[in-house]
């Protein structure tokens, strides 16, 4: 009797499959023209400069290119994504008031457990509106604001919201860039005031549902000097057969001395075509921390960009990219060090499995103006099996001589060895090679809090063994 | 008559298509103590190997009982339920995975399921009696380990498993005088506490000082030359093997 499997099979994930029946109440058919750019601006009762905004980046998306390098989005039809849902709700900052079946769908999630257990906010967007918000009290008595993004635009941050929207990321930044700033809907809205320190991390949880959907998030973040925040996103969404899109766009300010952690556990379904876009901007002395978890999605482009623009600004990447069957992860990040005596250090680490590609990208550009500045790239790959695919490509652009750049890459196997060793002290084939990933993905769950680090770990289990243990 | 743990017959393995093993016959009773001699490259290790089902190593012929089960055909984590133990020449390391967490999983995998705070309660004798730290628990497994912490961490491995029959490959080689005193002692507190039986394959007598030896085999160019008690370990040490090379 052989019970020794020589191939790890990839799993069922029907626990982060559940689909609620559509009951959406508005639904645009097909493709996107400009009639439906000024329909959404109309519905969501834009200012008149966010309708012109919108007008403008539709204008964009027309005469822009699809991108002609990284994976390939031949399966993205443009003209069969129905861009905008919004679910049978209004905003809701009370739990009761939330739809059951939308409940329902959070409760799966855990995400009413989640607020009870008193994380600072709960953002949680179904479709492609908010449909709950609750900010605790304490931290709006901090005096930080943390609301949608769709109130910021009229409320009392309005000024601050409408000089820093899409400045970061503009529209002619890529066609997907555009097609955010055309039709973009939901996400979240922070500022934390000067030298006030969030303790709790603020989270926004959400997911897509509707087949076909796409999702286009804003997140503007502006941590002002000397202070600091942690803000979590991780979403999750069911898994349909029609290609679905994911561009949604995050734009982050750091102050002086200030100091941003950015976590995102991301294991949207394997048919989502995901390309977020992220940039920060961290001001002199201020630290940027990106921690990225990256497990779904058919087709994920994601290169969170940092422009290091004053002196001794600081980045820290920690992230890790798991590639199952069917998946083309590309992955990465750009940096730029744009005044002297900044740093950052890359830690990045993607695991490939069942014919999954992973490509780490990465960018380091040196301006002249960076003296003394000091970068480290390191990435990691481990193959679980010999279909599978890994890459690394960096790039490195150095205006100077006065800085210290360094770049390191290495690729690996679960070595049979180990997995012998495991064995040899009762763990299954499954459980020992699940305990060598979680292993080499331990250096970015011991950086998430507790909850997501088992979520991760729960993750890996899944893909590994095939059940959460 | 005491009960028959391990009942090796006819066993021949091979490595890469070169054959190490031919027709081993060997039979360890509960609790007792074996000794396995031989010189470099005998095929010692690989019948350690073997035995625990690494499946670099091919099995050619024979059969091997274990507690009156064929353990052949069990996969390597089956013969670890079992009660098959091996102590590791060179344990790999494993980053990112604690030492606690790992013995903890072995634990659990036997259906001993400890929380974390139970288990370093419970352990902490067994660290004392090894000349452990308690900071290893939280160590990254056999990462930046010494030689002598890996054989250690071996044998922690032990105290907690509580195998019936334990094989310890080379556990003393290249650890000091008092190293071998401290792994000798937990070896010996794990043959006391549940009368485990073991196979131990070394080149000195050091580690075997605590233990009354039952039989001495010597392995030789893959077979067994000589059997005898534990005074064959004495002669063997004063004579070498050169005797049973000639033959």
């Amino acid at each position: 009797m052989a019970e020794e499997k020589t191939y790890v099979e990839d799993i069922d994930r029907n626990i982060y499959d559940i689909k609620d029946e559509g009951q959406d109440s508005f639904s645009l058919d097909g493709g996107l023209t400009l009639d439906i750019v000024k329909q959404i601006s109309e519905e969501k009762h834009d200012p008149e400069w966010m309708r012109e905004f919108r007008i403008a980046a539709y204008e964009k998306y027309c005469s822009i290119k699809l991108p002609d390098w990284g994976p390939s989005l031949g399966g993205l039809n443009m003209n069969e994504i129905i861009s905008y849902v919004r679910p049978n709700t209004k905003m809701s900052a009370k739990w009761s008031e939330v739809p059951d079946y939308i409940k329902n769908t959070f409760e799966r999630l855990g995400i009413p457990k989640a607020e009870r257990e008193s994380l600072a906010g709960v953002g949680a967007q179904y479709d492609s509106e908010l449909v709950y918000h609750n900010v605790k009290k304490e931290v709006a008595e901090q005096g930080v604001i943390y609301t949608d993004m769709e109130s910021a635009l009229t409320g009392e941050y309005a000024d601050m919201v409408k000089e820093h929207f899409m400045k970061l990321v503009p529209v002619t930044d890529h066609k997907f860039a555009a097609l955010h700033g055309a039709v973009w809907s939901g996400g979240s809205f922070v500022y934390v005031p000067k030298g006030v320190q969030v303790s709790i991390p603020l989270q926004s949880y959400f997911r897509l549902n509707a087949p076909g959907a796409g999702q286009f998030e804003h997140t503007l973040i502006i941590v002002d000097e000397g202070a600091s925040l942690h803000f979590i996103e991780g979403c999750s969404a069911p898994k349909y057969n029609v290609a679905n899109l994911h561009a949604g766009c995050v734009e982050l300010f750091v102050g002086k001395n200030a100091k941003l952690r950015y976590s995102t556990i991301e294991k949207k379904k394997k048919n989502m075509y995901n390309l977020n876009t992220k940039k920060v901007k961290v001001e002199e002395g201020g630290t940027i921390e990106w921690v990225t978890g990256s497990f779904g999605s058919h087709v994920s482009c994601l290169y969170p960009m940092s422009i290091l623009n004053g002196r001794g600004a600081h980045m820290e990447y920690t992230g890790i990219t798991f590639a199952g069957e069917g998946q083309n992860l590309d992955t990465g990040l750009k940096v730029v060090h744009n005044a002297p005596e900044t740093t950052s250090l890359t830690n990045a680490k993607s695991i490939s499995k069942s014919g999954g590609i992973s490509t780490f990208r990465s960018e380091v550009i040196i301006t002249g103006k960076a003296k003394k500045s000091k970068a480290s790239v390191s990435c990691e790959s481990l193959m679980i099996d010999n279909i599978s695919r890994s890459d690394t490509i960096p790039a490195m652009d150095i205006r100077t001589d006065d800085a210290d750049v360094g770049h390191e890459a290495t690729i690996g196997r679960i070595s049979d060895e180990a997995v012998f060793y495991l064995m040899s002290r009762g763990l299954s084939e499954e459980e020992a090679k699940a305990m060598i990933v979680s292993g080499f993905a331990e250096n970015v769950s011991k950086e998430l809090p507790l909850e997501y680090a088992m979520e991760m770990n729960n993750l890996i289990r899944l893909e590994m063994v095939g059940s959460i243990g | 008559m005491s009960q028959e743990v391990l009942k090796i017959e006819g066993l021949s393995v091979a490595v890469d298509g070169k054959v190490i093993l031919d027709k081993v016959d060997l039979t360890i009773n509960e609790g007792e103590v074996h000794v396995l001699m031989g010189p470099n490259g005998a095929g010692k290790s690989t019948l350690g190997y073997s035995l625990m089902g690494n499946p670099k190593y091919e099995i050619l012929e024979g059969k091997v009982t274990f507690k009156g089960e064929d353990l052949l055909e069990k996969s390597v984590d089956k013969r670890a339920k079992a009660g098959l133990f091996l102590s590791f020449q060179s344990p790999q390391e494993i980053p990112g995975v604690t030492l606690a967490d790992f013995i903890r999983s072995g634990m659990e995998a036997k259906g001993e399921r400890v929380s974390l705070y139970k288990f370093k309660k419970n352990v902490k004798s067994d660290l004392e009696l090894l000349n452990m730290d308690a900071s290893y628990l939280d160590r990254d497994l056999n990462v930046g380990f010494s030689g002598g912490e890996k054989k250690k961490a071996e044998i922690l491995q032990l105290l907690c498993l509580k195998p019936a029959l334990a094989i310890l490959d080379e556990t003393d080689s290249g650890l000091d005088v008092d190293a071998v005193r401290t792994v000798s002692a937990g070896v010996e507190a794990y043959k006391k506490s549940h009368n485990g039986a073991l196979l131990i394959i070394t080149h000195s007598t050091k580690i075997l000082e605590a233990l009354s030896v039952d039989r001495t085999h010597v392995l030789v160019g893959g077979h067994i030359a000589a059997e005898g008690g534990p005074e064959l370990v004495d002669e063997i040490n004063e004579n070498g093997f050169e005797k049973y090379l000639n033959n």
